[in-house]
């Protein structure tokens, strides 16, 4: 909303300094957005009259003007402006007239011509972004006249956010009312002066759908001049309020939405057959915009009608073949009053936001359509002429919207807002806003004004209160409070921690968007369908993810095209997977590394990152959560991984992830060319977490021995392992797996793993005898198991 | 005799020169070791007259540990030099790096929320979750936004279909909450939301906190004194000036709308604050009766307020980032900052 602050005046006198009022609005929720001059600033500059126009004898684009701006002495003026012409009056800067940007103007020679001053466009001097041509001012303006006086420009327009519920401060009289009440000064409201009927013409109106229009007011004028100028004021407080002249019928409607806050409507009454239905569009019904948008309407919609066809969306925009043009004499005025519920969503359902809509959609007064009709009246007729007939209103008043009596508590005054305003003050704050007040056993009746839609309970009286005392003379406390522990569940590894362990691996931490590239989701997710967006913003963000790594992809995709070539990222984050009709919001933490495990450091050795660099980093979350034991990795085909180097985990035997390398295809049509390592692992699974239990630790010495097995290069490590944990041995405490090795002295197509055991007993020292035994138990049942030899 | 004063003497002159540690234990087995020059004139006692044989002796002896002292005192010269070349050996340019893994970090909403958790959990606010996929009841109906409610403009929707949407605020966990849980409730809920608005200064996706405290008793005021603590706590300064404004929120009556003072140019006014020197960082306000009896909550004896903040835009007020969009490009040079 875009308050002229010298119209707001003749509303209110406020006393304030322009600056000092978009503060006490804004403290008073109406949100000041900038304060703007309305005009550059120039000086000096008057209305100028062109007396001739005569070609320039050495530029075809220029012409020579004698030009009389008040001084007595016409002087010669070169001008470029293709409108310039004889008799018209036009912003004339003299030499000495200052114009934006502090352009001095001197006499000059333009291609030889001397030139005593400029002729302006209205962009020249800060007024719009119009430079078409010269700025063209009425005839009647004085010449001679000071334009910033005759313009009022030494005004200022105050830019206001208007929350929803504030539809009341739509207009100058709302904002007027608003001002009042904050300042206490008397509101001076602009009354229209019933203008009388000159003729008893009128147009029937039939309210079919009288819920949603239960008033509609009306009035025929014939014979309005189409030569008729909008009056330079007009022009000038509808520019600043940012709305276009279109010429007095469409500007007088536009300025008393302005001023008053009803929107209007202006037909053409040579367009209209019969009398006027107020009704639901017929479905399939069609309307072609005054913007010229062919519309197909469904029963929902309100539409004005004649007998025959549909002429306007009712309160969102009219029809074009039934609007007003250049040539209109005969006009039917529309001042009515639709309801909310039937303006909400319609137009945001045509893709059409107005000046209109946006105003029926919060709530219009609605006793203003009559005075709305007045006045437009009085400001046509006085523009254009013409003979107006009869106000007529139609109306079923059972539909129009009341406002009821809100029981209203002081005391609660108190209780919502922990202060304690004397009930005086709050009477008077709800009578300064047009309330009626009433006693009523001990509580009030408080009846809020018919413009003010957003007050329909208690608590909305109290905000009230609040808002005029002041929200800045309300006190701040911290409550007192009763303190209580909070259990914390040991066991639990929150995700802090777990966020801690990749940080300290030396990951970064990533946030990707939850909808991603469909195309890239559906080679990383396994047989998965994903939610889809129903208007999504882009192809690149049309599903919700099912997996972590599409973002993670595109992030270290990011890095690597910008040199950054050692790329650690993890990120933790919903995933989406639909199961049937429901579906599963799950957490997850993934992770992907790229490039050499260590940056480039003098004393070691560069290398890229391996499976097992990115296992090791997942093993120790793993560890965190006290799992790694418990969780096996087992090879897997998973369509994102390489078909060799994929892992599938499971936790005693049920999935909670999956690693690996990425799949060099997807891989090469991300154009990613160095190897890509990525794990994903249900968050649940590792938050959970254990409470640690004391073990009694042995006092007698440890024996280490050393086995080298040989089995088939298919055979899994973890195979291994599980045959020799499978024996049970009490005294078994440690196996450790420190070398593989297959080539030389190893036969082909097997590998041989070396294990530490470590065995150690609690009650005594282990024998040479028992330790041997033990051993031969172990090497007998990985033969059996595994086919496990020992190495020659 | 003369022999062996020359012997030692000799010895002695041998020990003095030797250069390190081997030749003078070759000196010392040349002198005194089983077939040594000391050692044989030992044995050869036995062949003196018997009233020779005691001073001999004695001689001898004194030779020998003459000898063997001279020897201990030359190790111990040259053992020293020994360590003394090793450690100069050993020194190392101690201004080399230091081999490690280089450090990770949390992204810096992540920070930031849990900084917030942190200073909110001191007042007892517990963290509440819910989904991302909302429905339109939890996430508009619930809250007092019915269908075509001029507030449903302010939050451009992504849908899935007519009920199925993207939560467009933190606030769908608020109502969640206080459907399973009774009073007193005391949670903050951090989390994703949803925005079908991309530009310059709007993600599609960005990050809130919101806040709820439902008990008897609870005011407007204890509103703005949580906050203002919250808020200078947050930004690590005392003197913070805060202001409430009123606004507009379906959910909350009375609603506003918090200020702090520019944290950029202290109140002056800069191009940050829009010359106005205040800065817009939360929403807030009372619970809406309508909210509060929807969820099943007596609004005649309980009362609360509830708060919501960008996460993103605290981020960006407390470190000093000037795009928005740098939060999702997931750039290592710019996450690093935060490590």
């Amino acid at each position: 909303m875009r308050i002229s602050n010298h119209w707001l005046g003749q509303w209110v006198d406020h006393g304030l300094s322009v600056e000092a009022l978009g503060h006490r609005l804004t403290m008073a929720g109406l949100e000041l957005d900038a304060i703007e001059p309305v005009g550059g600033s120039f000086s000096g500059v008057v209305v100028g009259r062109v007396l001739s126009v005569q070609p320039h004898p050495d530029a075809d684009k220029l012409r020579v003007c004698l030009v009389d701006g008040g001084s007595g002495e016409p002087v010669s003026v070169v001008c470029g402006a293709p409108n310039v012409r004889e008799g018209m009056r036009a912003p004339f800067a003299p030499v000495g007239a200052v114009l934006p940007n502090d352009f001095r103007l001197k006499k000059v020679k333009l291609r030889g011509v001397p030139s005593h001053g400029m002729l302006c466009s209205a962009r020249e001097l800060g007024l719009s972004e119009d430079h078409e041509g010269l700025m063209e001012l009425p005839g009647d303006a004085p010449v001679g006249a000071d334009l910033r006086t005759l313009l009022d420009l030494d005004d200022q327009v105050l830019e206001v956010d208007l929350t929803p519920n504030r539809a009341d401060c739509l207009s100058m009289a709302g904002v007027a009312r608003e001002v009042a009440a904050l300042t206490g000064r008397p509101l001076t409201p602009v009354e229209p002066d019933p203008v009388p009927a000159a003729s008893q013409e009128g147009v029937p109106v039939t309210l079919e759908a009288p819920a949603d229009c239960p008033r509609y007011a009306r009035r025929v004028i014939r014979g309005v001049d189409p030569q008729a100028q909008t009056p330079l004021w007009m022009r000038e407080r509808l520019r600043r309020a940012g709305v276009r002249s279109l010429g007095p019928l469409v500007d007088v409607t536009n300025y008393v939405m302005l001023e008053l806050g009803q929107p209007m409507h202006a037909f053409d009454l040579s367009a209209l057959s019969g009398g006027i239905v107020v009704r639901r569009a017929r479905p399939g019904e069609r309307l072609t915009l005054l913007d010229g948008q062919d519309l197909t309407l469904g029963g929902e919609d309100l539409v004005i009608a004649d007998q025959e066809k549909c002429l306007a969306l009712a309160g969102i925009m009219g029809g074009q073949d039934s609007g007003v043009g250049d040539d209109t004499r005969d006009l039917l005025l529309e001042s009515a009053h639709f309801s909310p519920t039937a303006i909400a969503g319609r137009a945001r359902h045509h893709g059409l936001h107005t000046d209109s809509s946006h105003r029926f959609e919060r709530g219009v007064d609605p006793d203003l359509p009559a005075r709305a009709l007045e006045r437009a009246t009085g400001l046509l007729c006085g523009i254009a002429g013409g003979t107006p007939g009869p106000a007529q209103v139609a109306e079923t008043p059972e539909h129009l919207p009341v406002r009821s009596g809100i029981p209203f508590r002081p005391a609660q005054v108190g209780r919502l807002l922990g202060v304690d305003i004397p009930e005086a003050e709050m009477r008077g704050i709800l009578e300064r806003l047009g309330c009626a007040v009433e006693d009523a056993q001990g509580a009030w009746r408080v009846t809020p004004p018919g413009y003010r839609f957003d007050l329909a309970i208690e608590a909305d009286l109290i905000e009230e209160i609040a808002r005029i005392h002041g929200y800045e003379r309300l006190p701040a406390r911290v409550p007192a409070m009763v303190p209580r522990i909070d259990w914390m569940d040991e066991a639990r590894v929150e995700l802090p921690r777990i966020r801690q362990v990749f940080t300290d691996l030396g990951y970064l931490e990533a946030v990707t968007f939850s909808f991603v590239d469909g195309e890239l989701e559906g080679r990383l997710a396994h047989g998965v369908e994903p939610l889809r967006l129903a208007n999504p913003l882009s192809s690149e963000m049309a599903v919700m993810r099912t997996t972590l790594w599409s973002g993670l992809l595109k992030a270290a995709r990011h890095n690597l095209n910008r040199q950054q070539e050692r790329v650690r990222l993890f990120e933790t984050g919903l995933r989406f997977i639909p199961q049937g009709d429901d579906l599963k919001q799950e957490k997850m933490l993934a992770g992907i590394l790229c490039g050499p495990l260590c940056p480039d450091q003098w004393a070691r050795e560069t290398r890229g990152v391996d499976f097992f660099d990115m296992k090791g980093d997942v093993e120790a979350v793993l560890a965190r959560a006290g799992l790694e034991s418990r969780v096996r990795w087992q090879a897997c085909q998973d369509p994102a991984l390489h078909p060799g180097q994929g892992a599938q985990l499971l936790l005693d035997g049920d999935p909670i992830g999956r690693a690996g390398a990425l799949n060099p295809e997807i891989a090469s049509a991300l154009d990613i060319e160095t190897p890509v390592y990525l794990f994903e692992l249900r968050l649940e699974a590792i938050t959970r977490g254990h409470i640690p239990r004391f073990r009694e630790q042995s006092r007698y010495p440890a024996i280490r021995r050393d086995l080298a097995l040989v089995v088939e290069a298919s055979v899994p490590a973890a195979r291994v392992m599980e045959v020799i944990h499978g024996l049970e041995l009490p005294v078994l405490q440690e196996v450790k797996l420190f070398d593989v090795y297959a080539g030389k002295g190893v036969p082909d197509g097997c590998k041989s793993l070396a294990l530490g055991l470590i065995l150690q007993d609690l009650s005594s020292t282990l024998t040479d005898e028992a330790v041997d035994r033990m051993i031969q138990d172990i090497v007998e049942r990985l033969q059996q198991e595994v086919g496990a030899t020992l190495r020659a | 005799m003369e022999s062996l004063s020359k012997v030692t003497e000799a010895a002695l002159h041998a020990i003095r020169a030797a250069r390190d540690l081997r030749k003078l234990e070759d000196l010392r087995v040349h002198f005194l070791g089983k077939k040594g020059v000391i050692t044989e004139q030992l044995k050869g006692l036995g062949a003196l007259p018997v009233e020779q044989r005691k001073q001999a002796g004695k001689t001898i002896n004194e030779a020998k540990q003459l000898i063997l002292r001279a020897l201990e005192q030359r190790r111990e010269v040259l053992e020293a030099e020994e360590r003394e070349a090793r450690l100069v050996q050993e020194r190392l340019d101690v201004t080399l790096p230091g081999r490690r893994q280089e450090p990770g970090g949390l992204h810096p909403v992540t920070r930031t929320v849990e900084r917030v958790q942190r200073l909110l959990g001191q007042f007892g606010f517990q963290v509440a979750e819910g989904p991302e996929v909302e429905d339109d009841y939890h996430n508009f109906e619930a809250l007092n936004i019915p269908a075509h409610h001029p507030a449903r403009a302010m939050h451009d929707t992504f849908y899935f279909d007519a009920r199925t949407l993207l939560r467009t605020h933190t606030s769908p966990v608020q109502v969640r909450v206080m459907e399973e849980q009774a009073p007193p409730l005391r949670i903050i809920a951090p989390g994703r939301v949803y925005r079908c608005d991309s530009d310059l200064t709007h993600s599609p996706m960005f990050h809130q906190v919101e806040g709820l405290w439902v008990e008897e008793g609870v005011t407007f005021a204890h509103l703005r004194g949580i906050l203002d603590h919250f808020l200078k706590a947050f930004f690590q300064q005392e003197d913070l000036q805060t202001r409430f404004r009123p606004s507009y929120f379906p959910f909350t009556e009375p609603s506003a709308e918090v200020d702090i003072q520019c944290v950029h140019c202290g109140g002056q006014g800069c191009r940050v604050c829009k010359q106005t020197g205040w800065l817009e960082v939360m929403g807030c306000g009372m619970v809406h009766p309508n909210v509060l009896g929807q969820a099943g909550i007596d609004a005649d004896r309980y009362t609360g307020f509830a708060f919501g903040l960008g996460v993103e835009r605290m981020a960006m007020l407390r470190y000093g980032v000037n795009d928005l969009r740098l939060f999702f490009d997931n750039d290592i040079r710019f996450l690093r900052q935060f490590a």
